[in-house]
Order: C-alpha cells, then sequence, then structure tokens
C-alpha cells in the first residue's frame, strides 16, 4: 500500500514539475486581469485579441506554411534518400547514416549561425526561402530516420516480383514499395511538420527582417513587454504540438498491431 | 515433352568481383519440361535463374528465348514469371489484389481477371481466400497464392527459387505433389531451383546438377542417382560409397585389393578411377559367400531399414539392408556387377565440369 502510495507520489511530482510550467501559462492565457499575481475571472478576451493581431496571424499563417512546405519538401527527399542509402554497400551505408545525423546532433545555434553565414557568403537574401531551405535541411534527418526501419522491414524480392509481373520500375515503387514503407514516411513527415513550427533558433539567424514565424514573433514580443495574447498564442501552440504528437505516438501503436503470426 | 528448346543459355558468365559464379555455362531448357538446378548454396544455379528472370546481367553469354536474344530485356518486358523463395506478396494487398496484380498491368477485362482469380485460387486449392490478407495465411499457403498469382498471367516458363525452402517436411512433401499436378495440368515449363537433393528427384524430368559455377552432370532422375559422372555427383545425390580403384581391363575392376566384375566398358587398362557404390546396393553374406570380408563396428535403426558400418580392406563400408547384423559379427560382402559404377578420376578443376548432351 504505502510503496504503491510512494510510487504515485514520485510520479506526480515528475509530472507536476515538467506539466507545471505550461498550466500556469495556459491558466494565465483566460486570466482577465492583466497581473500575472492575481485571478481577475475567466475570460476569452485575450484570444480575440490575438486573432485581431494582424502581425501575429501573419507569423502563424508563415509559419504554418513553412512548416507544411518544408515538411513535405524533406519528406520526399529524405525518402528518396533513405531509399539509396538503404541500397547502399555496408560501409557507405554507415557513413552516409553517420553523415546524415549530424544535422541532427548538432547544436541548433551551430547549424543556424553556420546556415545565415552561407546564406551571406553567397549573397542570397534572409527571407521566407533561405528560412524553408533552413527547415528542410534540419528535417530530412527525421524524414531519413522514420523511414529507413520500414525500408529494413521490407521483403528485398516484392520489388522484383512487381517487376516479374510486369509493372515499370516506377510503378512498382509506387505500388509496391511506397505502400509498405508508407507508415514511416507518413511518421517523418509529422516528425518534421512539428520540428519546423517548434524551431527558433534556426529560424531566427536566416529569417531576415522581413518576416517572423510565431516563435521569433514572440520572441520579439516579450522583448517588449509581455502581453497577455503571448500566453494564449503559447497556449494554442503547446496544444497544437500536443495533438500533432499524439497523433504520431497513435499511429506508431497502430502500426505494431496488425502485425499477425504466420 | 517435345525437342523445341524454348531457353538456350549461350556461354554465360558471371562474377561478382573475384568470385566467379558462373563460368561459361551452356544450357538449354525444352518446352514442356520440368527442370531443376541443383547444387550446394553457392553453387550459381540462384543466379542461373535470376539471369533468366532478367534480375541479373550475365558478363558476357547470351539467353535465347525461343529464337530471340533476350539478355538484356528488362524483367517485366520478359513472358516469364517466377516465384520467389520468400513467397513476396505484396503485403497491402488482398489475394485477389495480389493475383489480380499483372493482369491489371496488362489493362485486362474486369470479368477476365475476375474469372482468373477463381480459376487459380481453384487449381492450388485456396477456393475463397479473394479477401483474405497475406499475413493471415500460413507459409505452405503464402506460396501456393505465390504460383497462383505468378501462373493467371499465363507465362511460358515459370521459375521457382526454392519455393519449398521455409515450409516444414510434411508441407513440403505434399506441395511436391501439387507442383507436379500443377505442372501437368497447366502444361508450362518449369526451371526450379534446389539444393534438396529428393526434392529434385521427386519432381524432375531433368536434373542440371551444379557446383561451383559449373555443371557437372544433366540428367533424369534415374540417370543422375544410378550413373552419376563424378564423385561429386555421386556424394552430393544420395548416400554412396566412393572408393578409389583401378579398371583392370573392360567388366573387371580392383577395388581394395580384390577384383570385382563389373558392366562398364571403355576405360582402359589399368587405369585409376572412382568406383560408387549405392549402400542399399551391398549385400550382407555369410563370410564364406562373400567377395570380401568385414566385420560389422556400427548399426543404426533408420525406420524403413537398418545402416551399418562395415569395415573391410581398410575401408568402412556404408550398407543399407532391411535384415540385422549385429556389431562385431563378421559378414561377406557381395555386390551384382551393374551395381557397380565405375567414374574417371577428375584430373582438373576443367575436367571435373563435364558437359554432356542429355
Amino acid at each position: 500500500m504505502v510503496k504503491k502510495f510512494i510510487e504515485r507520489f514520485y510520479v506526480g511530482l515528475i509530472l507536476f514539475f515538467l506539466y507545471a510550467p505550461i498550466i500556469i501559462l495556459i491558466i494565465l492565457s483566460f486570466n482577465s486581469s492583466k497581473s500575472r499575481s492575481k485571478w481577475g475571472g475567466f475570460t476569452l478576451h485575450w484570444y480575440k485579441e490575438l486573432f485581431k493581431n494582424q502581425s501575429i496571424m501573419n507569423a502563424l499563417y508563415t509559419t504554418l506554411i513553412i512548416a507544411f512546405l518544408s515538411a513535405l519538401i524533406a519528406t520526399i527527399i529524405g525518402t528518396a534518400a533513405a531509399i539509396a542509402i538503404n541500397s547502399m554497400k555496408k560501409t557507405p551505408r554507415t557513413i552516409m547514416i553517420a553523415i546524415t545525423n549530424i544535422p541532427m546532433l548538432n547544436a541548433d545555434i551551430v547549424t543556424g549561425i553556420s546556415l545565415m553565414l552561407l546564406f551571406v557568403a553567397m549573397r542570397y537574401t534572409l527571407g521566407f526561402t533561405s528560412v524553408l531551405i533552413s527547415h528542410i535541411t534540419f528535417n530530412i534527418p527525421y524524414v531519413i530516420l522514420s523511414v529507413m526501419p520500414k525500408l529494413k522491414q521490407l521483403n528485398p524480392h516484392t520489388f522484383e516480383a512487381a517487376l516479374d509481373l510486369g509493372a515499370s520500375p516506377v510503378y512498382a515503387f509506387f505500388k509496391v514499395i511506397l505502400p509498405d514503407i508508407f507508415p514511416g514516411v507518413l511518421t517523418g513527415f509529422f516528425l518534421a511538420f512539428t520540428m519546423s513550427l517548434d524551431d527558433f533558433v534556426i529560424t531566427h539567424f536566416t529569417k531576415g527582417p522581413e518576416i517572423n514565424t510565431l516563435s521569433t514573433k514572440i520572441y520579439t514580443e516579450v522583448r517588449k513587454g509581455i502581453k497577455p495574447e503571448i500566453y494564449a498564442l503559447s497556449t494554442l501552440m503547446f496544444i497544437a504540438v500536443l495533438l500533432l504528437l499524439v497523433l504520431i505516438n497513435r499511429r506508431n501503436a497502430d502500426k505494431r498491431e496488425p502485425i499477425k503470426k504466420v | 515433352m517435345t525437342d523445341n528448346k524454348l531457353i538456350n543459355l549461350v556461354n554465360i558468365s558471371k562474377s561478382y568481383g573475384d568470385n566467379i559464379v558462373l563460368d561459361e555455362l551452356n544450357l538449354y531448357i525444352r518446352e514442356n519440361e520440368f527442370l531443376t538446378l541443383l547444387g550446394p548454396s553457392g553453387c550459381g544455379k540462384t543466379t542461373t535463374l535470376r539471369i533468366i528472370g532478367g534480375f541479373e546481367n550475365p558478363d558476357q553469354g547470351q539467353v535465347i528465348f525461343e529464337g530471340k536474344d533476350i539478355t538484356r530485356t528488362a524483367p517485366n518486358e520478359r513472358q516469364l514469371n517466377t516465384v520467389f523463395q520468400k513467397y513476396a506478396l505484396f503485403n497491402h494487398l488482398t489475394i485477389a489484389e495480389n493475383i489480380a496484380f499483372g493482369l491489371k498491368i496488362k489493362k485486362k477485362s474486369k470479368a477476365y481477371i475476375d474469372d482468373k482469380i477463381k480459376y487459380a485460387l481453384k487449381l492450388v486449392n485456396l477456393d475463397g481466400f479473394e479477401n483474405r490478407m497475406p499475413n493471415s495465411l500460413s507459409g505452405g499457403q503464402q506460396q501456393r497464392i505465390a504460383i497462383a498469382r505468378a501462373i493467371v498471367n499465363e507465362p511460358k516458363v515459370l521459375l521457382l527459387d526454392e519455393p519449398l525452402g521455409a515450409l516444414d517436411l510434411k508441407l513440403r512433401q505434399d506441395m511436391q505433389y501439387e507442383l507436379i499436378r500443377l505442372k501437368n495440368e497447366l502444361g508450362i515449363t518449369f526451371i526450379y531451383v534446389t539444393h534438396d537433393q529428393e526434392e529434385a528427384l521427386t519432381m524432375s524430368d531433368t536434373i542440371v546438377v551444379m557446383n561451383q559455377g559449373y555443371i557437372q552432370q544433366i540428367g533424369t532422375p534415374e540417370d543422375i542417382y544410378n550413373e552419376p559422372q563424378n564423385a561429386f555427383v555421386a556424394d552430393f545425390i544420395g548416400e554412396s560409397n566412393i572408393i578409389p580403384s583401378i579398371m583392370i581391363e573392360d567388366k573387371l575392376v580392383n577395388i581394395l585389393g580384390t577384383n570385382f566384375a563389373c558392366v562398364d566398358t571403355g576405360f582402359g587398362r589399368n587405369k585409376p578411377v572412382d568406383v560408387v557404390i549405392r549402400p542399399e546396393d551391398i549385400d550382407l553374406v555369410k563370410p564364406e559367400e562373400g567377395t570380401i570380408k568385414g566385420v560389422v563396428t556400427s548399426l543404426l535403426f533408420k525406420g524403413v531399414h537398418y545402416e551399418m558400418e562395415v569395415h573391410a580392406h581398410g575401408h568402412d563400408w556404408l550398407v543399407h539392408s532391411t535384415d540385422l547384423s549385429p556389431v562385431g559379427s563378421e559378414v561377406g560382402i557381395s555386390v551384382d556387377p551393374y551395381d557397380i559404377q565405375i567414374m574417371n578420376k577428375p584430373e582438373s578443376e576443367d575436367e571435373e565440369a563435364v558437359e554432356l548432351e542429355i
């Protein structure tokens, strides 16, 4: 009994420290008082203000567009790369996997600054496309990482079997290979989307003065003094990312189930 | 079976790096033949099949199909279908969709495809499996679907790459009968790859024994079993006693110092040869009635027969017999002349690779 209580208490404590800051943020976003220490009653005022704020809405739009486009392009490039890496011989394959993992392990600030330096050196104007290119860059490894295990599970003869039955290589890929690895591809897409949505550091260094994503927008707003709209915005972002993660985990759980014993 | 050469492999060579897999292989396959490529792993049998299927390109040589050179033709443009070792079914498609895969590419009508699916499932004894998923089937059932998926395309030739390798013994034996029945009902050519000599002997019209990229012998199962051309074939097909001997003259061979009558001629006088005697062809008789005497050194019960080892003249003779001679007993060994198979000793590796007309 006591042991069970201690176990539960311990887990509760961990969860409390993990989520307390976010819960406070969420509570404050519904606080009608501007004060951070006094509860002035429940309100949706800040959410209304938020949606009226044109510059924040622009940032939201930019964020979603960049997240979607970068995830989509990274998924295409990453899937193709994973297929190529998978068919390599052992040594080059190990090297290629290590190389593609570097952007993921690298500190964001290093990736951010080096990308910025690259754009400047190439006299490329920082703006929407430079952010998009940067996001694609750091998203690709996540896609490769999600698709690779699916490719390894693939029976190498299914592709040949499709060719054998008269399919052209392209038809065989879309009809036979893609459906088999699709769960991995989709996971990669969602992961990339979340990473892009989440990113601040790399965006901060590569965005230039013209545009803002939500995270950089919040950063500039906070420097001017925190407005409760930002709490509302942060709450929405948190919920969006949470939903995406739940979606990804649900997909992973579903994938495991249908594998039946032969 | 006709004499029509359906597929002709001419001077096929293939190597991976320094590893020569096939060396100037020549082989033809006749229409309606059940031909088996038999050999240990790494002998080049699967590579040969993959070259016929179009999944590998030979370094040199030609694949002739119905008189046309198809060496560089892509696999999807060849009129043959393959049944792969691990079934290679499309797991996200139903059984019906799997079988319809090739027909849909050929843009057949829906009615035609439905007919074909029904026919193929009936042929492999899996009626009513249309809407099942491959993962819900047993290994044997999946293999039969793989065969059904191949044959609905009405190929001239069906290539089978160790299709029964992943199945257990009982199922494998059942499937052997199924395959023979299918072959007879469809009347198409089967090219079958296996390392299982029993499978090869049971099903084939013609067996091609391969080793290290060379064809060792081509012949009917009876030829291969009863008259192996060299020690490799004799050793690989069934169990046998292979004893270095001297051919004294026509119809007389000296085995371990004793002369035995045999039926082979044309080897010359006093020529070193290898003698093959199948264990079931050795008769154990009373010591004084045998050509040579020996002592039984081991005895195993194998179900249909006893397996004994008899030490005689410095050699351990493997004997299969339904009569038991206890360990330690003295016996005589007697062999009928026509059960002694004489083989030339291989003088070089090239000579080991015998090339024969069937």
